[in-house]
Protein backbone atom coordinates (compact mmCIF):
# COMPACT_ATOMS: atom_id res chain seq x y z
CA UNK A 1 0.00 0.00 0.00
CA UNK A 2 2.81 2.37 0.89
CA UNK A 3 4.46 2.16 -2.51
CA UNK A 4 1.10 2.70 -4.24
CA UNK A 5 0.39 5.72 -2.07
CA UNK A 6 3.81 7.14 -2.81
CA UNK A 7 3.39 6.47 -6.50
CA UNK A 8 0.11 8.39 -6.46
CA UNK A 9 1.44 11.27 -4.41
CA UNK A 10 4.54 11.67 -6.62
CA UNK A 11 2.39 12.24 -9.70
CA UNK A 12 -0.16 14.90 -10.40
CA UNK A 13 -3.09 15.12 -12.76
CA UNK A 14 -3.71 18.27 -14.78
CA UNK A 15 -7.15 18.42 -16.32
CA UNK A 16 -6.89 20.49 -19.49
CA UNK A 17 -9.56 21.69 -21.86
CA UNK A 18 -9.17 22.30 -25.58
CA UNK A 19 -10.53 25.72 -26.42
CA UNK A 20 -10.03 25.12 -30.16
CA UNK A 21 -11.94 22.07 -31.39
CA UNK A 22 -9.52 21.42 -34.26
CA UNK A 23 -6.42 21.29 -32.07
CA UNK A 24 -4.82 17.89 -31.68
CA UNK A 25 -4.34 16.94 -28.06
CA UNK A 26 -2.66 13.61 -28.75
CA UNK A 27 0.56 15.44 -29.63
CA UNK A 28 0.72 16.97 -26.17
CA UNK A 29 2.27 13.98 -24.44
CA UNK A 30 5.12 13.68 -26.95
CA UNK A 31 5.69 17.43 -26.79
CA UNK A 32 5.96 17.32 -23.00
CA UNK A 33 8.14 14.20 -22.96
CA UNK A 34 10.48 15.82 -25.51
CA UNK A 35 10.59 19.21 -23.80
CA UNK A 36 11.06 17.89 -20.26
CA UNK A 37 12.49 14.39 -20.71
CA UNK A 38 9.78 13.09 -18.37
CA UNK A 39 7.22 10.31 -18.60
CA UNK A 40 3.73 11.72 -19.15
CA UNK A 41 0.40 9.99 -19.67
CA UNK A 42 -2.79 11.29 -21.13
CA UNK A 43 -6.43 10.21 -21.11
CA UNK A 44 -8.54 12.10 -23.63
CA UNK A 45 -12.25 12.57 -22.92
CA UNK A 46 -13.91 14.54 -25.68
CA UNK A 47 -12.82 18.20 -25.31
CA UNK A 48 -10.88 17.47 -22.12
CA UNK A 49 -7.77 15.50 -21.31
CA UNK A 50 -6.23 14.39 -18.06
CA UNK A 51 -2.48 14.70 -18.12
CA UNK A 52 -0.53 12.70 -15.55
CA UNK A 53 2.92 14.14 -14.83
CA UNK A 54 5.52 13.96 -12.04
CA UNK A 55 4.42 16.35 -9.29
CA UNK A 56 7.85 17.97 -9.07
CA UNK A 57 7.65 19.10 -12.69
CA UNK A 58 4.15 20.57 -12.40
CA UNK A 59 5.12 24.28 -12.14
CA UNK A 60 7.38 24.10 -15.20
CA UNK A 61 4.90 22.15 -17.29
CA UNK A 62 2.07 24.43 -16.27
CA UNK A 63 3.93 27.56 -17.31
CA UNK A 64 5.08 25.86 -20.53
CA UNK A 65 1.46 25.02 -21.42
CA UNK A 66 0.31 28.53 -20.57
CA UNK A 67 3.06 30.11 -22.68
CA UNK A 68 3.10 27.83 -25.71
CA UNK A 69 -0.37 26.30 -25.95
CA UNK A 70 -2.91 29.11 -26.20
CA UNK A 71 -5.45 26.52 -27.35
CA UNK A 72 -5.33 24.61 -24.05
CA UNK A 73 -6.68 25.79 -20.73
CA UNK A 74 -5.78 24.14 -17.42
CA UNK A 75 -9.06 23.73 -15.52
CA UNK A 76 -7.98 21.71 -12.50
CA UNK A 77 -5.13 19.95 -10.83
CA UNK A 78 -4.82 17.35 -8.17
CA UNK A 79 -3.52 13.97 -7.18
CA UNK A 80 -6.98 12.52 -7.63
CA UNK A 81 -9.48 15.13 -8.78
CA UNK A 82 -10.45 15.59 -12.41
CA UNK A 83 -12.64 18.42 -13.62
CA UNK A 84 -14.90 18.59 -16.68
CA UNK A 85 -17.07 21.44 -17.93
CA UNK A 86 -18.91 22.06 -21.15
CA UNK A 87 -21.92 23.89 -22.58
CA UNK A 88 -24.92 21.75 -23.46
CA UNK A 89 -27.77 19.78 -22.04
CA UNK A 90 -26.69 17.92 -18.87
CA UNK A 91 -27.41 14.46 -20.30
CA UNK A 92 -25.40 15.11 -23.47
CA UNK A 93 -22.47 16.64 -21.55
CA UNK A 94 -22.49 13.62 -19.23
CA UNK A 95 -22.47 11.29 -22.26
CA UNK A 96 -19.68 13.29 -23.96
CA UNK A 97 -17.35 12.76 -21.00
CA UNK A 98 -18.50 9.22 -20.24
CA UNK A 99 -19.43 10.14 -16.65
CA UNK A 100 -21.37 6.89 -16.24
CA UNK A 101 -18.17 4.88 -16.63
CA UNK A 102 -16.19 6.90 -14.07
CA UNK A 103 -15.52 5.48 -10.63
CA UNK A 104 -14.45 7.30 -7.48
CA UNK A 105 -15.13 8.15 -3.86
CA UNK A 106 -16.96 11.42 -4.43
CA UNK A 107 -18.23 13.66 -7.21
CA UNK A 108 -19.72 17.12 -7.60
CA UNK A 109 -21.94 18.19 -10.47
CA UNK A 110 -23.39 21.57 -11.34
CA UNK A 111 -25.75 22.91 -13.99
CA UNK A 112 -25.43 26.63 -14.41
CA UNK A 113 -28.16 29.14 -15.11
CA UNK A 114 -26.04 32.21 -15.84
CA UNK A 115 -26.95 35.46 -14.13
CA UNK A 116 -23.69 37.33 -13.61
CA UNK A 117 -21.69 36.53 -16.75
CA UNK A 118 -22.20 34.92 -20.15
CA UNK A 119 -22.98 31.28 -20.95
CA UNK A 120 -19.56 29.96 -21.90
CA UNK A 121 -17.53 26.90 -21.01
CA UNK A 122 -15.17 29.18 -19.07
CA UNK A 123 -18.10 30.37 -16.96
CA UNK A 124 -19.20 26.80 -16.19
CA UNK A 125 -18.58 25.32 -12.78
CA UNK A 126 -16.71 23.86 -10.96
CA UNK A 127 -13.90 26.35 -10.51
CA UNK A 128 -10.63 24.99 -9.25
CA UNK A 129 -9.62 26.42 -5.91
CA UNK A 130 -6.26 24.69 -5.65
CA UNK A 131 -4.79 21.22 -5.58
CA UNK A 132 -7.58 18.63 -5.37
CA UNK A 133 -10.11 21.37 -4.66
CA UNK A 134 -13.00 22.78 -6.62
CA UNK A 135 -16.01 24.94 -5.96
CA UNK A 136 -19.57 25.11 -7.26
CA UNK A 137 -21.77 28.05 -6.40
CA UNK A 138 -25.49 28.71 -6.50
CA UNK A 139 -26.26 32.38 -6.08
CA UNK A 140 -24.74 35.70 -7.02
CA UNK A 141 -22.09 37.78 -5.32
CA UNK A 142 -22.57 41.54 -5.24
CA UNK A 143 -19.00 42.57 -4.33
CA UNK A 144 -17.10 40.28 -6.70
CA UNK A 145 -15.48 43.11 -8.68
CA UNK A 146 -14.05 44.61 -5.51
CA UNK A 147 -12.84 41.25 -4.19
CA UNK A 148 -11.38 40.31 -7.59
CA UNK A 149 -9.39 43.58 -7.65
CA UNK A 150 -8.03 42.94 -4.16
CA UNK A 151 -7.13 39.34 -5.00
CA UNK A 152 -5.33 40.47 -8.18
CA UNK A 153 -3.18 42.68 -5.95
CA UNK A 154 -2.38 39.50 -4.01
CA UNK A 155 -1.15 37.92 -7.23
CA UNK A 156 -4.17 35.76 -8.15
CA UNK A 157 -5.21 35.43 -11.76
CA UNK A 158 -8.77 35.28 -13.06
CA UNK A 159 -9.88 33.91 -16.42
CA UNK A 160 -13.43 35.29 -16.50
CA UNK A 161 -15.76 38.04 -15.21
CA UNK A 162 -17.61 35.35 -13.30
CA UNK A 163 -18.51 35.97 -9.65
CA UNK A 164 -18.13 32.30 -8.70
CA UNK A 165 -14.55 32.25 -9.93
CA UNK A 166 -13.89 35.07 -7.44
CA UNK A 167 -15.28 32.92 -4.64
CA UNK A 168 -12.98 30.09 -5.70
CA UNK A 169 -10.02 32.46 -5.90
CA UNK A 170 -10.87 33.87 -2.49
CA UNK A 171 -10.78 30.43 -0.87
CA UNK A 172 -7.53 29.57 -2.69
CA UNK A 173 -5.97 32.76 -1.39
CA UNK A 174 -7.15 32.22 2.19
CA UNK A 175 -5.80 28.68 2.20
CA UNK A 176 -2.50 29.79 0.67
CA UNK A 177 -2.24 32.17 3.65
CA UNK A 178 -2.50 29.19 5.96
CA UNK A 179 -6.23 28.87 6.63
CA UNK A 180 -7.88 25.46 6.68
CA UNK A 181 -10.81 24.93 4.29
CA UNK A 182 -13.19 25.43 7.22
CA UNK A 183 -11.45 28.64 8.29
CA UNK A 184 -11.40 29.92 4.71
CA UNK A 185 -15.15 29.31 4.36
CA UNK A 186 -15.82 30.98 7.71
CA UNK A 187 -13.81 34.03 6.61
CA UNK A 188 -15.83 34.20 3.38
CA UNK A 189 -18.94 34.90 5.46
CA UNK A 190 -17.40 38.26 6.30
CA UNK A 191 -15.71 39.11 2.99
CA UNK A 192 -18.13 37.87 0.33
CA UNK A 193 -21.40 39.75 0.02
CA UNK A 194 -24.40 38.29 -1.75
CA UNK A 195 -26.37 35.10 -2.04
CA UNK A 196 -24.67 31.77 -2.11
CA UNK A 197 -24.63 28.14 -1.38
CA UNK A 198 -21.08 26.89 -1.88
CA UNK A 199 -20.02 23.29 -2.23
CA UNK A 200 -16.27 22.71 -2.14
CA UNK A 201 -14.83 19.37 -3.15
CA UNK A 202 -11.56 18.30 -1.56
CA UNK A 203 -9.23 15.33 -1.94
CA UNK A 204 -10.99 13.33 0.75
CA UNK A 205 -14.37 14.96 1.17
CA UNK A 206 -16.50 18.01 0.65
CA UNK A 207 -17.77 21.08 2.48
CA UNK A 208 -21.01 23.07 2.28
CA UNK A 209 -21.71 26.68 3.26
CA UNK A 210 -24.89 28.73 2.91
CA UNK A 211 -25.06 32.51 3.25
CA UNK A 212 -26.36 33.98 6.54
CA UNK A 213 -29.98 34.21 5.35
CA UNK A 214 -29.93 30.84 3.53
CA UNK A 215 -31.13 32.53 0.37
CA UNK A 216 -30.39 29.55 -1.87
CA UNK A 217 -31.87 26.13 -1.22
CA UNK A 218 -29.80 23.17 -0.06
CA UNK A 219 -30.61 19.69 1.13
CA UNK A 220 -28.44 16.89 2.48
CA UNK A 221 -28.99 13.16 2.75
CA UNK A 222 -26.96 10.93 5.00
CA UNK A 223 -26.95 7.14 5.25
CA UNK A 224 -24.49 4.64 6.72
CA UNK A 225 -22.89 4.39 3.28
CA UNK A 226 -22.83 7.91 1.86
CA UNK A 227 -23.55 11.57 2.31
CA UNK A 228 -25.09 13.55 -0.53
CA UNK A 229 -25.85 17.19 -1.22
CA UNK A 230 -28.28 18.75 -3.69
CA UNK A 231 -29.99 22.07 -4.33
CA UNK A 232 -33.21 20.17 -3.88
CA UNK A 233 -34.41 16.70 -3.01
CA UNK A 234 -35.24 16.00 -6.67
CA UNK A 235 -31.50 15.69 -7.33
CA UNK A 236 -31.19 13.02 -4.63
CA UNK A 237 -34.36 11.07 -5.40
CA UNK A 238 -32.56 8.45 -7.50
CA UNK A 239 -29.93 7.56 -4.89
CA UNK A 240 -29.87 4.04 -3.45
CA UNK A 241 -31.70 3.65 -0.15
CA UNK A 242 -32.74 7.32 -0.23
CA UNK A 243 -36.11 6.52 1.34
CA UNK A 244 -34.41 5.59 4.61
CA UNK A 245 -31.73 8.34 4.50
CA UNK A 246 -31.57 11.13 7.05
CA UNK A 247 -32.63 14.09 4.91
CA UNK A 248 -32.02 17.58 6.32
CA UNK A 249 -31.23 21.16 5.35
CA UNK A 250 -27.92 22.76 6.33
CA UNK A 251 -28.23 25.79 8.63
CA UNK A 252 -27.30 29.24 7.32
CA UNK A 253 -23.77 30.59 7.97
CA UNK A 254 -22.60 27.18 9.17
CA UNK A 255 -19.76 25.22 7.60
CA UNK A 256 -20.49 21.53 7.11
CA UNK A 257 -17.57 19.32 6.18
CA UNK A 258 -17.35 15.60 5.53
CA UNK A 259 -14.09 13.72 5.22
CA UNK A 260 -13.09 10.17 4.42
CA UNK A 261 -10.25 8.78 6.47
CA UNK B 1 -60.24 5.18 -4.65
CA UNK B 2 -58.12 6.54 -7.48
CA UNK B 3 -54.42 5.86 -7.71
CA UNK B 4 -51.78 7.71 -9.73
CA UNK B 5 -48.17 6.58 -10.17
CA UNK B 6 -45.93 9.56 -10.87
CA UNK B 7 -43.22 7.23 -12.14
CA UNK B 8 -45.61 6.66 -15.09
CA UNK B 9 -47.89 9.72 -15.17
CA UNK B 10 -46.60 13.29 -15.63
CA UNK B 11 -47.40 15.74 -12.80
CA UNK B 12 -49.26 17.97 -15.28
CA UNK B 13 -51.61 15.12 -16.11
CA UNK B 14 -52.27 14.39 -12.43
CA UNK B 15 -52.97 18.06 -11.73
CA UNK B 16 -55.20 18.44 -14.81
CA UNK B 17 -57.18 15.36 -13.73
CA UNK B 18 -57.68 16.77 -10.24
CA UNK B 19 -58.62 20.20 -11.63
CA UNK B 20 -61.26 18.61 -13.85
CA UNK B 21 -63.09 16.99 -10.91
CA UNK B 22 -66.58 18.37 -10.30
CA UNK B 23 -67.32 19.76 -6.83
CA UNK B 24 -69.61 16.80 -6.06
CA UNK B 25 -67.22 14.10 -7.28
CA UNK B 26 -67.48 10.66 -5.75
CA UNK B 27 -63.76 10.09 -6.26
CA UNK B 28 -62.84 11.70 -2.97
CA UNK B 29 -59.65 9.77 -2.15
CA UNK B 30 -56.59 9.92 -4.38
CA UNK B 31 -53.38 8.03 -3.75
CA UNK B 32 -50.27 9.37 -5.41
CA UNK B 33 -47.17 7.16 -5.51
CA UNK B 34 -43.53 7.71 -6.46
CA UNK B 35 -43.55 11.51 -6.15
CA UNK B 36 -39.71 11.43 -6.24
CA UNK B 37 -39.36 15.05 -5.12
CA UNK B 38 -41.20 16.37 -8.20
CA UNK B 39 -42.42 19.96 -8.13
CA UNK B 40 -45.94 21.43 -8.03
CA UNK B 41 -47.75 18.20 -7.13
CA UNK B 42 -51.40 18.86 -6.31
CA UNK B 43 -51.23 22.60 -6.98
CA UNK B 44 -54.41 24.64 -7.42
CA UNK B 45 -56.90 22.08 -6.14
CA UNK B 46 -60.41 23.46 -5.74
CA UNK B 47 -62.61 20.52 -4.69
CA UNK B 48 -63.08 18.79 -1.31
CA UNK B 49 -61.08 15.64 -2.05
CA UNK B 50 -58.26 13.99 -0.10
CA UNK B 51 -54.94 13.51 -1.88
CA UNK B 52 -52.41 11.27 -0.15
CA UNK B 53 -48.89 11.47 -1.54
CA UNK B 54 -46.65 8.56 -0.56
CA UNK B 55 -43.06 9.85 -0.51
CA UNK B 56 -41.10 13.10 -0.67
CA UNK B 57 -42.41 16.03 -2.72
CA UNK B 58 -40.55 18.95 -4.34
CA UNK B 59 -41.39 22.64 -4.52
CA UNK B 60 -44.82 24.24 -4.03
CA UNK B 61 -46.73 21.06 -3.27
CA UNK B 62 -50.44 21.84 -2.68
CA UNK B 63 -49.89 25.51 -3.47
CA UNK B 64 -52.98 27.72 -3.72
CA UNK B 65 -55.04 24.91 -2.22
CA UNK B 66 -58.77 25.46 -1.73
CA UNK B 67 -61.05 22.95 0.00
CA UNK B 68 -58.84 19.90 -0.62
CA UNK B 69 -56.99 17.88 2.02
CA UNK B 70 -53.48 16.97 1.01
CA UNK B 71 -51.32 14.57 3.04
CA UNK B 72 -47.61 14.17 2.29
CA UNK B 73 -46.23 10.93 3.71
CA UNK B 74 -42.68 12.21 3.49
CA UNK B 75 -40.77 15.50 3.35
CA UNK B 76 -41.87 18.58 1.44
CA UNK B 77 -39.68 20.96 -0.57
CA UNK B 78 -39.76 24.75 -0.71
CA UNK B 79 -43.11 26.53 -0.38
CA UNK B 80 -45.43 23.68 0.60
CA UNK B 81 -49.05 24.94 0.77
CA UNK B 82 -47.93 28.32 -0.48
CA UNK B 83 -50.84 30.76 -0.68
CA UNK B 84 -53.33 28.21 0.65
CA UNK B 85 -56.90 29.61 0.76
CA UNK B 86 -58.76 26.83 2.60
CA UNK B 87 -58.70 23.09 3.24
CA UNK B 88 -55.69 21.44 4.84
CA UNK B 89 -52.20 20.19 4.14
CA UNK B 90 -50.39 17.75 6.42
CA UNK B 91 -46.69 16.92 6.03
CA UNK B 92 -45.67 13.84 8.00
CA UNK B 93 -41.94 14.53 7.58
CA UNK B 94 -40.01 17.81 7.47
CA UNK B 95 -40.81 20.86 5.38
CA UNK B 96 -38.27 23.02 3.56
CA UNK B 97 -38.21 26.82 3.45
CA UNK B 98 -41.23 29.09 3.18
CA UNK B 99 -43.80 26.51 4.28
CA UNK B 100 -47.26 28.08 4.19
CA UNK B 101 -45.93 31.31 2.69
CA UNK B 102 -48.57 34.01 2.06
CA UNK B 103 -51.34 31.57 3.07
CA UNK B 104 -54.75 33.19 3.47
CA UNK B 105 -56.67 30.35 5.09
CA UNK B 106 -56.80 26.65 5.82
CA UNK B 107 -54.61 24.58 8.08
CA UNK B 108 -51.01 23.47 7.46
CA UNK B 109 -49.64 20.83 9.85
CA UNK B 110 -45.98 19.81 9.74
CA UNK B 111 -45.23 16.84 11.94
CA UNK B 112 -41.44 17.19 11.65
CA UNK B 113 -39.46 20.42 11.47
CA UNK B 114 -39.89 23.38 9.14
CA UNK B 115 -36.80 25.24 7.95
CA UNK B 116 -36.27 28.95 7.29
CA UNK B 117 -39.05 31.46 6.61
CA UNK B 118 -41.92 29.25 7.73
CA UNK B 119 -45.11 31.31 7.43
CA UNK B 120 -43.44 34.21 5.65
CA UNK B 121 -46.06 36.89 4.88
CA UNK B 122 -48.84 34.66 6.24
CA UNK B 123 -52.22 36.31 5.78
CA UNK B 124 -54.71 34.24 7.75
CA UNK B 125 -53.48 30.64 7.48
CA UNK B 126 -53.05 28.49 10.60
CA UNK B 127 -49.71 26.68 10.68
CA UNK B 128 -48.86 24.04 13.29
CA UNK B 129 -45.34 22.63 13.48
CA UNK B 130 -44.80 19.70 15.79
CA UNK B 131 -41.02 20.09 15.67
CA UNK B 132 -39.02 23.31 15.35
CA UNK B 133 -38.92 26.13 12.82
CA UNK B 134 -35.89 27.74 11.17
CA UNK B 135 -34.68 31.34 11.08
CA UNK B 136 -36.70 34.31 9.80
CA UNK B 137 -40.03 32.55 10.26
CA UNK B 138 -43.24 34.61 10.11
CA UNK B 139 -41.35 37.44 8.42
CA UNK B 140 -43.85 40.24 7.68
CA UNK B 141 -46.69 38.04 8.95
CA UNK B 142 -50.05 39.77 8.61
CA UNK B 143 -52.73 37.47 10.03
CA UNK B 144 -53.31 33.92 11.24
CA UNK B 145 -51.70 31.66 13.83
CA UNK B 146 -48.30 29.98 13.81
CA UNK B 147 -48.10 27.29 16.50
CA UNK B 148 -44.73 25.64 17.17
CA UNK B 149 -44.34 22.81 19.68
CA UNK B 150 -40.53 22.95 19.44
CA UNK B 151 -38.13 25.89 19.11
CA UNK B 152 -37.91 28.90 16.80
CA UNK B 153 -34.74 30.08 15.01
CA UNK B 154 -33.28 33.57 14.67
CA UNK B 155 -35.32 36.69 13.92
CA UNK B 156 -38.74 35.28 14.63
CA UNK B 157 -41.52 37.53 13.35
CA UNK B 158 -39.30 40.20 11.84
CA UNK B 159 -41.38 43.22 10.73
CA UNK B 160 -44.56 41.46 11.75
CA UNK B 161 -47.83 43.38 11.16
CA UNK B 162 -50.26 41.13 13.03
CA UNK B 163 -50.67 37.33 13.43
CA UNK B 164 -50.10 35.33 16.60
CA UNK B 165 -46.95 33.26 17.04
CA UNK B 166 -47.35 30.60 19.75
CA UNK B 167 -43.99 29.00 20.60
CA UNK B 168 -43.62 26.24 23.19
CA UNK B 169 -39.83 25.91 23.14
CA UNK B 170 -36.97 28.39 23.01
CA UNK B 171 -36.82 31.36 20.66
CA UNK B 172 -33.30 32.02 19.45
CA UNK B 173 -33.98 35.71 18.77
CA UNK B 174 -36.85 38.02 17.88
CA UNK B 175 -36.94 40.11 14.71
CA UNK B 176 -37.67 43.83 14.55
CA UNK B 177 -40.97 44.86 16.17
CA UNK B 178 -41.83 41.33 17.37
CA UNK B 179 -42.34 41.09 21.13
CA UNK B 180 -43.50 38.63 23.75
CA UNK B 181 -47.03 39.30 24.94
CA UNK B 182 -49.07 37.86 27.81
CA UNK B 183 -51.14 34.82 26.86
CA UNK B 184 -54.66 36.11 27.52
CA UNK B 185 -57.68 33.78 27.93
CA UNK B 186 -58.92 34.76 24.44
CA UNK B 187 -55.55 33.72 22.97
CA UNK B 188 -55.74 30.36 24.77
CA UNK B 189 -59.15 29.70 23.23
CA UNK B 190 -57.73 30.36 19.76
CA UNK B 191 -54.65 28.20 20.45
CA UNK B 192 -56.73 25.36 21.88
CA UNK B 193 -58.91 25.36 18.78
CA UNK B 194 -55.92 25.29 16.39
CA UNK B 195 -54.28 22.43 18.35
CA UNK B 196 -57.56 20.50 18.28
CA UNK B 197 -57.96 20.96 14.52
CA UNK B 198 -54.37 19.77 14.05
CA UNK B 199 -55.16 16.66 16.12
CA UNK B 200 -52.59 17.65 18.73
CA UNK B 201 -54.76 18.34 21.78
CA UNK B 202 -52.96 15.57 23.66
CA UNK B 203 -49.49 16.60 22.49
CA UNK B 204 -49.45 20.06 24.06
CA UNK B 205 -51.45 22.26 26.45
CA UNK B 206 -52.10 25.94 25.61
CA UNK B 207 -50.53 27.21 28.85
CA UNK B 208 -47.15 25.73 27.84
CA UNK B 209 -46.79 28.29 25.03
CA UNK B 210 -45.51 31.83 24.88
CA UNK B 211 -47.21 34.34 22.60
CA UNK B 212 -45.23 36.61 20.31
CA UNK B 213 -46.79 39.32 18.23
CA UNK B 214 -46.39 42.81 16.84
CA UNK B 215 -45.29 45.75 18.99
CA UNK B 216 -46.87 47.90 16.24
CA UNK B 217 -43.98 50.35 16.43
CA UNK B 218 -43.20 50.15 12.72
CA UNK B 219 -46.74 50.81 11.51
CA UNK B 220 -45.97 54.49 11.01
CA UNK B 221 -42.60 55.85 10.07
CA UNK B 222 -40.69 57.34 12.96
CA UNK B 223 -37.17 58.52 12.44
CA UNK B 224 -35.99 56.82 15.66
CA UNK B 225 -36.83 53.44 14.06
CA UNK B 226 -35.03 54.08 10.81
CA UNK B 227 -32.50 51.37 11.61
CA UNK B 228 -35.25 48.76 11.94
CA UNK B 229 -36.56 49.04 8.38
Amino acid sequence: MRSTAEAISSRIKLTVRLTDQVADISQLVQEIETAFALPAEIIVRDTHAVLSIPAAAEPEIRSWIEKTRGDIRIVGEGRRMELYKEVGRPESVARQFGLAQMRGTHAIGHTRMATESSVTTDGAHPFSTGLDQCLVHNGSLSNHNDVRRKLRHEGLRFETDNDSEVAAGYLTWRMSEGASLKQALEASLKDLDGFYTFVVGTENGFAVLRDPIACKPAVMAETRDYVAFGSEYRALAGLPDIESAHVFEPEPATVYAWERH
Amino acid sequence: MASVDLAQTPVRQLNATLHALPADTNETLWNVRNPGGKHAIGVGLDVPVTVEIHGHVGYYCAGMNQKAHVVVRGNAGVGVAENMMSGSVRVEGNASQAAGATGRGGLLVIEGNASARCGISMKGIDIVVKGSIGPMSAFMAQAGNLVVLGDAGDSLGDSIYEARLFIRGAVKSLGADCIKKPLEPADRVILKDVLARAGLSDAARPEEFCLFSSARKLYHFHVDNVGEY
